[in-house]
């Protein structure tokens, strides 16, 4: 049991009073990549925002643990500290907040001590290279006037940074062009690399899988797991699309 | 023996009540401001005699106006008990045992040393800053800057200049306040800089004004000769405790052709005081005026800089800040008047209010008809952090050009739920990713202050956020 990393049990979420997911259950061990499909309106990104803790999300039922801990109790400052993240779709601007202090904050955060100027510095380099980022956009405003592409490798370059031993991608590969997808692929390939850290990917399309090693796929419909399997089933659902599951 | 008492009661009761009848009326002649009290004031400041009579003058104007009814209540400055603010405090010298926790608190918080706080405090003698003061003053004064107190000013070399611009851009007729001020008026700073000396130091009248009781009624003429440079700095980012809780200071700019001044204020009196303060700068041919203004403090203030742009080319910035946190209303703003052609000016402010906190921005463009070609950008933000706060946005334009290029943008806002969950979920605390996103909004406000008042500003955001003074 201790060697889950999350461990989902019979979790129904509602938002405003609307039952969004009905019993969920979901195990990720350590390492170990996810990838969760299903229509638009299934409910994967509510499984991504109440596993963060955001308070909009009410849970009705069931429990989280991770690391073999309860996590309902926790805010999502706490979370992150556990080593969760979450990949926004939409990330938010914060006008006045640098992106360079901005992730320096969060890891100093994470991490409980301050960090070196120098080490973060080239730290932080070396991933913008990896996302093809410039180095100047450490000097931007958090996202303000950050075009779709570019804010979805700001996340990206976040969670290079932060570490997390689980990240869960909310549809970060939605609304980019080809290239883009590519570089996001790329700095996820990266996170992926040493096989500390899990990912649970929220996807509605297969874009962003081709080049990643996926252990685990999920099928999302109506706010329940309609389907479990192995890296195989992507390629169904990119041939078939979710016809099957949604007759299930 | 209810009875006899009564009967007792009874018999002495008229004369008794006739004889308060008396005293009462005594004492509120007594209380009211007098012309002696203005003379008492001017014998000790050994005033020139145009200024004594100008102080009379002005005590006729105060008493002949009435006090504004169009902005947030003053009632409870008690115009009665004016002489309780006016007269130098000698009996109302505060201790520090009085000085209210909150603000001992921040000085705490913000690292003020303990010698510095009483003197902020009003409390306690002036410390080391004197010595600061004269060795600023010297280096200025090699370059041929006069930088003193406006006591000297009145009476030394300059007596000329200062008596040809003493309360001539904002007179006492301007409103009830500025009459108060011109009878009397008690310390504060002048600066002249001759033609074309560019100061390379900001001048602070910090140093001065910690003086007890100094900072009520102060007095700052700064005249900007032609093709000079100045920046000013008034006041000081840790709160003001004063006794007396009017604030009526006058500030009065005069900037050459093609001179530039900067003026940057941080106003932070403590929660109890009005604060009804006029500044004005008269701006000549090609010169510039910038205004940099931050208000956190006071129970009230009124505070609106205002800019005549009278020469050609004249440009006027004003960039400002206000944070009013419960109970305070604090209405500030700025007045410009294009009074030449092609004459320029920018407003940008941002205002925060807070735990029922009303603030409120106001602003005054009036472009003549002497003023073709004229350019006006207003920008004004709000940031409401609660359902209790108050956020009011009351613009003014009068334009009488056909070719003026105006534009206006207001916008009032909340702290998004989603952006402190964002930043949350990256590990900083809810309570840390408030204070990011205000003082991320007062970012390019703070970028304008010195570098020290821009940290101490962030960290005001913070204690404020965090809720812990009042």
């Amino acid at each position: 049991m201790s060697e889950q990393l999350l461990q989902v049990r019979n979790l129904s979420v509602s938002v405003e009073d609307k039952p969004i997911l009905h019993g969920i259950d979901l195990e990720v061990r350590p390492g170990e990549t996810h990838v969760l499909m299903g229509p638009n309106g299934a409910g994967k990104s509510t499984l991504g925002y109440t596993i963060m803790g955001s308070p909009r999300y009410e849970v009705t039922g069931g429990e989280i643990l991770f690391k073999g801990k309860q996590l309902l109790e926790e805010t999502a400052d706490q979370r992150a500290k556990d080593g969760i993240f979450l990949s926004f779709q939409n990330p938010l601007e914060v006008p006045g907040v640098s992106l360079r202090n901005f992730i320096r904050n969060a890891v100093e955060q994470r991490s409980g001590s301050r960090i070196k100027l120098w080490t973060f510095k080239k730290e932080l380099e070396q991933a913008m290279e990896v996302l093809q980022m410039d180095p100047s956009y450490g000097d931007r405003d958090l996202n303000v006037g950050f075009s779709g592409g570019e804010k979805k490798k700001a996340e990206i370059l976040q969670l290079l940074m932060l570490k997390p031993s689980l990240a869960i991608l909310d549809e970060t590969d939605s609304g980019l062009d080809v290239d883009a997808v590519r570089t996001v692929s790329k700095g996820v390939e990266e996170y992926q690399k040493d096989k500390k850290g899990a990912l649970l990917i929220i996807t509605h399309s297969t874009r962003i899988l081709e080049s990643l090693h996926v252990d685990k796929t999920h099928v999302l419909v109506n706010g329940k797991i309609v389907a479990s399997g192995d890296a195989s089933l992507v390629d169904e659902i990119n041939e078939h699309g979710f016809e099957r599951f949604l007759e299930a | 023996m209810s009875e006899r008492e009564k009967t007792y009661v009874e018999d002495v009761n008229r004369s008794i009540y006739d004889i308060r009848n008396e005293e009462k009326d005594v004492y509120r002649i007594q209380k009211g401001l007098t012309p002696a009290i203005v003379e008492e004031i001017s014998a000790k400041k050994k005033d020139p005699a145009w200024m004594a009579n100008f102080r009379l003058q002005s005590l006729q104007i105060y008493n002949e106006m009435e006090v504004p009814d169009w902005g947030p209540s003053i009632e409870g400055l008690n115009m009665e008990d004016i002489v309780t603010y006016v007269k130098p405090n000698t009996h109302m010298s505060a201790k520090w045992s009085e000085v209210p926790e909150d603000i001992k608190d921040t000085f705490e918080k913000l690292g003020i040393p303990q010698a510095e706080r009483k003197s902020l405090a009003g409390v306690g003698a002036q410390y080391d800053s004197e010595l600061v003061y004269h060795n600023v003053r010297e280096e200025v004064a090699a370059q041929g800057v006069v930088y003193t107190d406006m006591e000297s000013a009145l009476n030394g070399e300059y007596a000329d200049m200062v008596r040809k611009h003493f309360m001539k851009l904002v007179t006492p007729r301007d409103h009830k306040f500025a009459a108060l001020h011109g009878a009397v008026w008690s310390g504060g700073s002048f600066v002249y800089v001759p033609p074309g000396v560019s100061v390379t130091i900001p001048l602070q009248s910090y140093f001065r004004l910690n003086a007890p009781g100094a900072g009520q009624f102060e007095h700052t003429l700064i005249i900007v000769d032609e093709g000079a440079y100045l920046h000013f700095i008034e006041g000081c980012s840790a709160p003001k405790y004063n006794v007396a809780n009017l604030h009526a200071g006058c500030v009065e700019l005069f900037v050459g052709k093609n001179a530039k001044l900067r003026y940057s204020t941080i106003e932070n009196w403590s929660k109890n005081m009005y604060n009804l303060n006029t500044k004005r700068a008269l701006v000549e041919e090609g010169g510039t005026i910038e205004w940099v203004s931050g208000s956190f403090g006071s129970h009230v203030s009124y505070l609106y800089p205002m800019s005549v742009l009278n020469g050609k080319g004249a440009r006027a910035e004003f960039t400002g800040i206000t944070f009013a946190g419960a109970g305070q209303n604090l209405d500030t703003g700025t007045k410009v008047v294009h009074n030449a052609p092609e004459t320029t000016s920018y407003i940008n402010t941002k205002s925060i209010s807070k735990d029922g906190g009303i603030s409120t921005f106001r602003s005054s463009v009036v472009v003549k008809n002497s003023a073709a070609k004229s350019k006006s950008a207003v920008s004004c933000q709000s940031l409401m952090l609660d359902d209790k706060s108050r956020s009011d946005t009351i613009p003014a334009m009068d334009i009488r050009t056909q070719d003026a290029d105006i534009g206006h943008e207001a916008k009032i806002g909340r702290i998004s739920d989603e952006a402190v969950f964002y930043l949350m979920s990256r590990g900083i605390s809810e309570e840390d990713a408030r204070a990011m996103i205000v003082s991320g909004f007062a970012d390019n406000v703070s970028k304008e202050l010195p570098l020290e008042y821009a940290v101490e500003m962030n960290n005001l955001i913070r204690l404020e956020m965090k809720g812990s003074i009042g």
